[in-house]
């Protein structure tokens, strides 16, 4: 295993038997998005909500990476003639499913895009008009986003896996992200009957540098604060994999007890990989105790050096002040000889409008011409702007691409009730198809693990990966929102004040007044003079 | 006289204690089911209390009995899972981080941006836009008793939003006379933690509202206690002691509304807590604290039977069959390079000008035939 620990938990209801378009089972396979997917005509869904940032550089090559805040992009069927409609009824149920701001996708954050996102299912056919993509930064993941997702598996958080996945641990990390994918896979090997799949999958990272523990070693006890203690009995497969790979090709460098029940060589993500399985249905594994808690020790220290990934990218906003800036990404190929090339889909907010004509694309010195570029410029208010470039990637090189922006000013209405925190950026996709370490021959399909299974491969000898960048967050030009109330004050002072006095002036009638009489005594000395007939004082 | 010894079935039996029934009845609510609506209106890090007042509040309602599709909640900011929170997925309600008031099973309805004026508004009065899922509404009918906490920054006659908007005390009367017109409530309860509560309840005119506030006008609601481990104050003094109550409270207890006026003294708040029950029908001392914050289950017994199909192996062949691929089914490339570069870009469709531009062509040919005469008009054509 790897200084870092990820848990990837996988619900996999391939027996429920739903058939494209009508009558269901809901055996195993949630009747909440089973008559979702059946109502809208959707293809495909898939949704991540994710907190944090996966650190390339760091841990390796994530599993399936998803971007800060909520994604969620769809394949409809063709037979749904208004997209947008079932998108925007979409994204509102789900919403109300999982508890997260889906509502506040419409046309505004929401790109058609036309080279990624090919689907991961079966598919004869890919009209992109079909496809949807969108993607909230801002979104927060939280226990309200966890607990409808654990109310999906078939077992709930009651038995099997997922009674280790308690809130409290889980949002203790640098790093979570959980995900629902709903697609149709072949029924079998010879694949002439379609079954749908709903995969869920988590990914969290524990840092326990940061929580004080100090030493690498783990255990299942030390990162959930409990331990298996039965499966599922649903579940047709409940397996545990610790990651023995020995680096540098040195043996016997940690220790995992208990003794695995068997050990399983796989090439995951084009590299050979070596697990410890805990397979959990097997009677032998709760023999002795009714509790399963996988403990891994490091024999020898070891260096925190991570390999560095084939693929990785990184993004930042150049610039000063608070009218133009520039969204700069960097990819880097850090292959000794093959170059191979990558689909750059950025979706940049209206409010930041991008001039194309200051797009370049530099690599080893030289630009570097895509080989297909897709732009729609955006509309303010209505669209999003949408670029997206086949950019072939020489073999160890840095590719660097600038747009330049210029920043708007929005409607005072328009602003967050927080705007000096900033407005997001979506994450850029990369997708590429990575050469592999090591090819993967037709048979390793089969035996691969569950989750590297996600990204149907068409030969061995590269692997698909999707990475995206950092987020950003960049500051617009922000009012004084106090303006309003002084604006009111002031101008209904001058008012009253000049046009008061003007209206004073004109309509009021004057006349003498006789001087007043000071003093009680003198007041009352004049009375007596006047009944004297003296004039008074 | 003594009393007549009378048998059941009598006429005299029935008469004596059918109407002292029918009078207890009188005094016992009407409702069928219950609601609650719990809104915190305040962002930022430093308003933990308000999030952790409406959790608290959430808790007790849920732990009394009225499950989560009849719960509304609204927090305007997450306070769980905000990177400045040393302990995550936790807000605690006390300093000794005794009771996590988040808990594991929480299910918030609006959350963070969706926390607004018209959307709070929307929600009492039944107006939201279709497509609203069900989570996010309150379906409730005339025989609903609803309980409606609201706690935040306040001032004499409004309560604000997320520092962004308010909301009068005149719009709040307003919507719960909606509600009532719209037979939306049986009865409501009305409770509101914020620096001059009172002020909120003052324009209530509709039928059957009993309303409690933290604070008169002119007064303001005090925090109770910070922690200084998390290092913000983690509960308002009205709605800790409130808590207090309300744990003592189960499903079957008969406490009623006089002993939740008598929470939190002027010793202990410091602000003077108010209550308003002139429009409520029944008096206070009638009214049981579950009556709003537990929930009623009517369980009818019938006496009727329902035989159900034995065979069941035949539901099976129900299902139409399916038609299998006649040649196996292929996943899609994940990226198609050739595919990709051939792609051709949609045609356009042609639009013919808009208004602007025909009209600026138009403007700029009578300039020109102005300025230079009509007879030039023979030279172009």
């Amino acid at each position: 295993s790897r200084p870092r620990s990820s848990l990837r938990v996988l619900s996999d209801a391939q027996h429920s038997g739903l058939t494209l378009p009508t009558v269901s089972h809901y055996r195993l396979f949630p009747k909440a998005l089973g008559r979702l997917v059946a109502a809208l005509g959707v293809r495909e869904l898939h949704l991540a909500l994710t907190q944090g940032f996966w650190r390339t550089r760091y841990w390796g090559q994530p599993p399936l990476q998803a971007p800060a805040g909520a994604e969620l992009w769809v394949w409809f069927q063709p037979t749904v003639t208004d997209v947008d409609k079932a998108w925007k009824e979409l994204s509102n149920i789900l919403s109300g499913i999982f508890c997260a701001s889906l509502n506040f996708i419409d046309s505004t954050n929401t790109v058609i895009p036309t080279a990624s996102f090919k689907p991961l299912g079966l598919a004869n056919g890919t009209d992109h008009h079909l496809l949807r993509y969108a993607v909230l930064p801002r979104e927060v993941v939280c226990t309200e986003n966890l607990t409808p997702w654990k109310k999906l598996l078939p077992c709930g958080s009651k038995a099997g896996l997922a009674v280790l996945l308690k809130a409290e641990r889980l949002f203790h990390s640098s790093y979570h992200s959980q995900a629902v994918h709903i697609r149709p896979i072949c029924r079998d090997a010879s694949c002439l009957a379609v079954s749908w799949e709903l995969r869920q999958t988590l990914t969290v990272v524990f840092d326990f540098f940061s929580s004080g523990q100090g030493k690498k070693d783990w255990s299942l006890f030390k990162m959930f604060s409990r331990t298996l203690t039965d499966t599922c009995p649903l579940a047709s497969q409940s397996k545990v994999y610790v990651d023995i790979s020995p680096k540098n090709k040195e043996k016997e460098l940690l220790e995992v007890s208990p003794a695995p029940t068997s050990v399983h060589e796989a090439i995951v993500q084009g590299d050979k990989k070596t697990y410890a399985v805990y397979d959990l249905l097997s009677p032998s594994l709760f023999n002795t105790s009714r509790s399963l808690n996988v403990q891994l020790k490091w024999k020898r220290p070891q260096d925190t050096e991570m390999p560095i990934p084939t693929l990785h990218a990184q993004r930042y906003v150049g610039g000063y002040g608070l009218q133009t800036g520039e969204i700069c990404t960097l990819i880097y190929n850090t292959h000794p000889y093959r170059a191979f090339p990558v689909i750059l889909l950025e979706t940049v907010p209206w409010y930041l409008r991008l001039y194309v004509h200051t797009l370049t694309i530099i690599t080893k010195g030289k630009e570097n011409k895509p080989s297909y570029i897709h732009y729609q410029p955006a509309q303010d208010r209505r669209r999003p702007h949408l670029l997206e470039m086949l950019i072939q990637l020489p073999a160890n090189s840095v590719t660097k691409i600038t747009i330049q922006f210029e920043r708007a000013l929005l409607k005072w209405t328009e602003y967050p009730p927080d705007p000096n925190h900033g407005f997001y950026v979506g994450s850029s996709v990369l997708s590429a198809l990575v050469p592999s370490v090591t090819a993967m021959k037709d048979m390793d399909v089969e035996q691969s693990p569950l989750f590297a299974s996600l990204f149907p491969s068409s030969d061995g000898s590269s692997y698909f990966v999707r990475l995206y960048t950092e987020p950003l967050l960049v500051n617009l030009p922000t009012p004084d929102f106090s303006m309003p109330y002084n604006v009111i004050c002031l101008t209904c002072t001058v008012v009253a004040v000049c046009y008061g006095s003007f209206y004073n002036l004109l309509t009021r009638t004057f006349h003498v007044e006789e001087p007043s009489r000071g003093g009680l005594a003198k007041r009352l000395a004049n009375v007596i003079r006047k009944l004297r007939g003296v004039p008074p004082l | 006289m003594p009393c007549p010894l009378v048998t059941q079935g009598s006429p005299g039996f029935h008469g004596i204690f059918g109407r002292q029934d029918r009078a207890e009845q009188f005094f016992r609510s009407g409702h069928t089911n219950n609601w609650a609506v719990l809104v915190c209106t305040s962002r930022f890090w430093f308003n933990y209390r308000h999030v952790a007042n409406t959790l608290s509040v959430y808790r007790s309602v849920k732990r009394l009995g009225i499950p989560d599709s009849h719960i509304v909640l609204m927090l305007a900011d997450d306070m769980a899972c905000n990177p400045r929170n040393p302990k995550p997925a936790t807000v605690f309600s006390h300093k000794n981080m005794e009771l996590n008031v988040y808990g594991d099973d929480v299910e918030v309805d609006y959350r963070s941006y969706e926390v607004t004026v018209e959307n709070f508004l929307r929600v009492l009065t039944g107006r939201i836009p279709p497509s609203t899922p069900r989570s996010k509404r309150l379906l409730s009918d005339d025989r609903s008793n609803i309980l409606i906490y609201m706690t935040g920054h306040g001032g004499n006659g409004f309560l604000k939003f997320q520092d962004s908007e308010e909301i009068t005390n005149v719009e709040l009367a307003d919507a719960f006379e909606q509600m009532w017109q719209k037979r939306r409530y049986n009865e409501l309860l009305f409770i509101i933690d914020t620096c001059q509560g009172a002020s909120m309840y003052e324009r209530f005119y509709s039928p059957n509202i009993m309303a409690l506030a933290s604070s008169q006008v002119g007064e303001d609601s005090l925090s109770h206690q910070p922690d200084l481990g998390i290092g913000v104050h983690l509960m308002d003094r009205y709605t800790f002691y409130v808590l207090e109550f309300l744990e003592e409270i189960h499903p079957a207890s008969q406490t009623n509304m006089n002993d939740l006026f008598q929470v939190c003294p002027k010793s202990l708040c410091v602000s003077t807590p108010g209550h308003r029950t002139d429009l409520f029908q029944r008096a206070p001392q009638n009214v049981l604290i579950t009556d709003f914050f537990g929930s009623v289950r009517k369980v009818e017994i019938t006496t009727e039977t329902l035989s159900l199909d034995r065979d069941v192996a035949g539901f099976e062949s129900k299902f139409p069959e399916e038609e299998l691929a006649t040649e196996p089914l292929k996943y899609a490339e994940q990226l198609p390079v050739a595919q990709i570069i051939h792609q051709k870009p949609k045609q356009k469709d042609w639009h013919p000008p808009g208004g602007f531009i025909l009209g600026l062509w138009a403007l700029i040919i009578m300039v020109f035939f102005k300025t230079y005469g009509i007879k030039h008009m023979k030279h172009v054509f």
